[in-house]
């Protein structure tokens, strides 16, 4: 057997790393999936704003990504998946998420359709042992593909003017949630407006041979309007104010999960619209139905808390002070100017009226304070600019 | 949907579908069974291998039928009818020194011996009354559970409790060990002690030292807490055990339909509706009950895709790998076995000197080859019963171990080899024997699993062993006789409490249907 990457280095670097290294002036590193990832670049308050005011580059090269080929390609994925994959049409990307037998998240990943019996999974978790299991019973052939490619997710309001800067024609025209290809140094650059902010964004997909070069194309294109890599301390701020949850913080991946009871299913996630129970057979669906028929054990909220202390690991209480739910992540998020937190509430807490309060601990100079700080519901992710879904996209 | 005439679809006319359709229409459903070969009884089978002798096709001794079944399905009337009754096993010796038990007794060994088998055989009967009245029910979930299944484990904790403090903590000792290690604490013969290991292998891909192998020796012993002393011989053959099953079953009212093989069951959404046969029909009921094996059925019937996936990997790993194969002999004369009193050659005979000549001839099976030195479960059925062959001839039936269902050179070059492999090891018991061959044939797993539809040829639907039985029988998921497929059922030997004709998952498995409808019936009302 010949050596994978993974077996030569513990831990890897991903095709970027000698452009993300020069630039990572706080030499602050972590490993995400067995690769050297930059927690910050330079100061994590420019790089979360760079992604909101211009453009912000995210190596997301050592997110998993799988290629399922094969004439049943579709219905393996739909047996896999809690949404209907039929749904999504060659050249689109969808949401996902895929339980266990019991109805618990294993993961959430998106799917990329990129042709006729051709399909990218890109998930945070390694799942190859639990795909090559769904597959029985299926013609499909699975392949891990995360080396080989890498990805950049480039984000922010003046990220279309800086792909079309790099010669990337039309791409203004590309729907949310779209594929499309371009040339790119005689490879192919795979383009998905897609991303993890909940701002206008893209994520590009290229042969890891390809990295360096698009790296230098896509910060020269975009140096006037203020290109700037971020790590992802600045990313984490993004997607807690875009409401959307992470693999590891706000559940706990049905397979890692050693304590009986604490994996969560969708509808424990606030992710009710994407199960669909009349696509016929796919894992959990039994588990899932009979969820919905007695009911949750958990909700997932959206919480905004008064002051600006972040509630990071605190519990919610009710008003007489007993423990109804807890928060999984949180942040003061700077552009909509809000304490948010992502909390998952013992049902049947967390509806729009109830009276709850964080319990927030903060420490100045060995001084700890406990603050009770009222929380609401919130319904929708309180950072969701109309320019996220605005196509042809705006060009500034 | 239109179809009304049956409300209950059973797939199999094995004894165990007959058994759940007998109950079933007794209860009141109308039951439609479909069988895919031209008459029903499954592996309860007489087929005519050479022209005027016929034999016991699949099983071929009568060890474990529950009498309550036979009682309740009045199986004496419909034609059953014993041409021997609590055989003896005779331990064949290649110099003619065997030993023959009899129930509890056991002679040609030492005084020892023999206090310690009738030790061991007490003490097993003792041990079988616990499995008796755990095999009785459905068995018991330890999540999710109902008060039927509180008492279930109240009876089985009772029941345990009353073997006392000595019969308790051996039986929790032997259960998780070996026949080989139980054998060699109690006895000093190597054949008797071969004779115990037998039982504790046959049909199972074990060997004395492999675990599982005492309570494949217990489930295999059932019968002697229903009072039996050995296995009986049908007349007419084990088919006649399939033909008063289906006319017990056809007297209360269930329709049985042969050569009708089911290609797979039908789904509505995610609900069983229905089956189409191979020949393209498509039958309607709400209940669809199966006796196929939880291989065939889920990954054949249902298909994978129809399942979640951790559920299809407990199906792709539940171990139902037979190693057993018959040889079927058709005999000018009875055989002359080296010193046995001719009285005892319609005896169940066994071919196995010592517990480390089965180990041997196993482990030929754990590398996919057949055994070079083959052990034997030989009944010749003529000495009892002369429906089975002309005047004067004989008839010899033996499962032969071992011979792995995945066997690396394939059966299509090693039947032939091993079939004269197995004949030569009779030669040393029985000299002159293949002159006296007539006609031989030899029924490897592979062409079981083709007449009998069993998944790896194996009379258990699946392995008897403790990670595959009891509360677990056949898998998480598909225990108490249902499936995650809702309206489709569990029947058949891959089902607690496992194979042998005993007709107790058959009856169980009927129970759990009325049952569970009764229950939905009334959440619904």
């Amino acid at each position: 057997m010949s050596l994978r990457p993974h077996d030569e280095r513990m831990v890897m670097p991903t095709p970027f790393a000698p452009r993300v290294a020069a630039l990572c002036q706080t030499n602050d590193w972590y490993t995400w999936a067995g690769y050297t990832t930059p927690n910050t670049f330079e100061e994590v308050g420019l790089e979360y704003f760079a992604m909101r005011n211009s453009t912000g580059v995210f190596d997301l090269s050592p997110m998993t990504k799988y290629r399922i080929t094969g004439p049943d390609a579709e219905a393996f994925l739909n047996r896999v998946m809690v949404r209907d994959v039929r749904k999504i049409k060659p050249g689109r990307v969808g949401y996902t998420v895929w339980c266990t037998d019991e109805g618990m998240v294993h993961d959430d990943g998106t799917i990329f359709h990129l042709a006729q019996d051709d399909y990218r999974l890109c998930a945070q978790e390694r799942c190859m042992d639990w795909l090559h299991w769904s597959a029985l019973g299926f013609d499909v052939e699975i392949v891990d593909e995360t080396a080989g490619i890498a990805a950049l997710a480039v984000q922010g309001p003046t990220s279309c003017a800086t792909l079309r800067n790099m010669g990337l024609s039309g791409i203004e025209n590309l729907k949310p949630f779209g594929v499309a290809t371009f040339p790119f140094n005689g490879a192919e650059l795979l383009v998905s407006r897609t991303g993890y902010t909940g701002d206008l964004g893209y994520e590009l997909w290229i042969d890891a041979q390809q990295a360096l070069p698009l790296w230098d194309a896509l910060f020269a294109a975009g140096r006037e309007r203020l290109i700037r890599p971020v790590g992802s301390e600045a990313l984490g701020i993004a997607r807690i104010e875009a409401g959307f949850i992470m693999a590891g913080e706000d559940f706990v991946p049905a397979e890692q999960v050693v304590r009986h009871g604490r994996a969560r299913s969708p509808f424990e996630l606030g992710l009710e619209w994407l199960v669909d129970f009349d696509k016929g057979p796919f894992t959990g669906r039994n588990a899932l139905l009979k969820e919905k028929r007695e009911g949750s054990r958990y909700r997932f909220v959206i919480l905004d808390i008064e002051g600006n202390k972040p509630a990071n690991h605190s519990f919610i209480l009710d008003k007489h002070g007993r423990t109804i739910g807890h928060v999984t992540s949180a942040a003061w998020c700077p552009t909509a100017k809000s304490n948010i937190a992502l909390a998952s509430m013992n049902m049947p807490w967390g509806r729009d009226d109830d009276e709850m309060y964080a319990e927030i601990y903060y420490n100045r100079e060995l001084h700890w304070t406990r603050l009770l700080s009222r929380c609401r519901v919130r319904r929708d992710p309180v950072f969701n600019p109309p320019r996220r879904r605005a196509t042809p996209a705006q060009d500034l | 949907m239109t179809d009304k005439r049956f409300d209950t679809i059973i797939i199999g006319a094995g004894h165990n579908g007959l058994v759940c359709a007998a109950y079933l229409a007794k209860a009141g459903r109308k039951v439609l069974v479909l069988e895919a070969a031209s008459q029903p009884g499954g592996a309860a089978a007489t087929r005519e291998f050479h022209p005027g002798f016929r034999v016991s096709s699949g099983a071929h001794l009568l060890t474990q039928l529950n009498p309550g079944v036979a009682k309740d399905l009045g199986l004496a009337s419909h034609g059953l009818d014993y041409a021997a009754r609590d055989l003896k096993t005779v331990a064949l010796a290649e110099d003619g020194a065997h030993l023959v038990i009899d129930g509890g007794s056991v002679s040609g060994v030492s005084g020892n011996d023999a206090v310690a088998y009738a030790k061991f055989h007490s003490q097993n009967r003792r041990f079988g009354k616990v499995l008796d009245g755990f095999f009785s029910r459905r068995q018991p979930t330890l999540v999710d559970r109902s008060w039927d299944d509180a008492f279930s484990l109240l009876k089985l904790g009772w029941s345990l409790k009353r073997l006392g403090k000595e019969d308790m903590q051996d039986l929790m000792r032997v259960g998780l060990i070996n026949i080989y290690d139980v054998a060699n604490e109690h006895f000093d013969s190597e054949l008797l002690k071969a004779a115990v290991a037998m039982d504790g292998v046959l049909g199972s891909h074990m060997g004395p030292r492999s675990p599982n192998t005492v309570y494949g020796y217990l489930h295999r012993h059932i019968a002697d807490a229903w009072g039996n002393s050995g296995p009986a011989l049908v007349r007419g053959g084990m088919g006649a055990v399939g033909q008063a099953f289906a006319e017990a079953a056809r007297g209360f009212g269930a329709e049985i339909r042969c050569d009708s093989k089911v290609a797979r069951v039908e789904m509505q959404g995610c609900h069983a509706t229905g089956v189409t046969l191979e020949s393209g029909e498509t039958l309607f009921a709400d209940t669809i009950v199966s006796n196929a094996d939880p291989k065939t059925t889920f990954e054949k019937l249902v298909g994978y895709p129809n399942l979640d996936a951790g559920f299809s990997r407990r199906v792709h790993n539940f171990r139902s790998r037979g190693v057993s194969a018959k040889l079927h002999l058709a005999l000018d004369t009875l055989p002359d076995f080296r010193g046995l009193d001719a009285a005892l050659a319609g005896q169940r005979l066994l071919l196995a000197p010592t517990m480390d000549h089965i180990e041997r001839a196993f482990n030929h099976a754990k590398y996919g080859e057949y055994s070079r030195a083959p052990v034997m479960e030989i009944s010749i059925p003529s000495v009892h019963d002369d429906s089975l062959t002309p005047a004067g001839k004989h008839v010899l039936s033996a499962i032969v171990q071992f011979a792995p269902y995945a066997l690396r050179e394939g059966w299509d070059s090693g039947k032939e080899v091993f079939k004269r492999i197995a004949l030569e090891q009779l030669e040393r018991y029985a000299p002159g024997i293949n002159n006296r061959v007539l006609a031989s044939e030899l029924s490897t797993p592979v062409d079981l699993e083709r007449e009998f539809g069993m998944a790896g040829g194996h009379w258990h639907h699946g392995e008897i062993a403790l990670d595959q039985a009891l509360l677990m029988r056949p898998m998480p998921g598909a225990h108490q006789y249902r499936t995650p497929i809702p309206g489709l059922y569990l029947c058949g030997a891959g089902s607690h409490p496992g194979g042998g004709i005993m007709g107790l998952a058959g009856r169980n498995a009927a129970e759990a249907v009325i049952k569970h409808r009764k229950d939905r019936e009334e959440r619904a009302a």
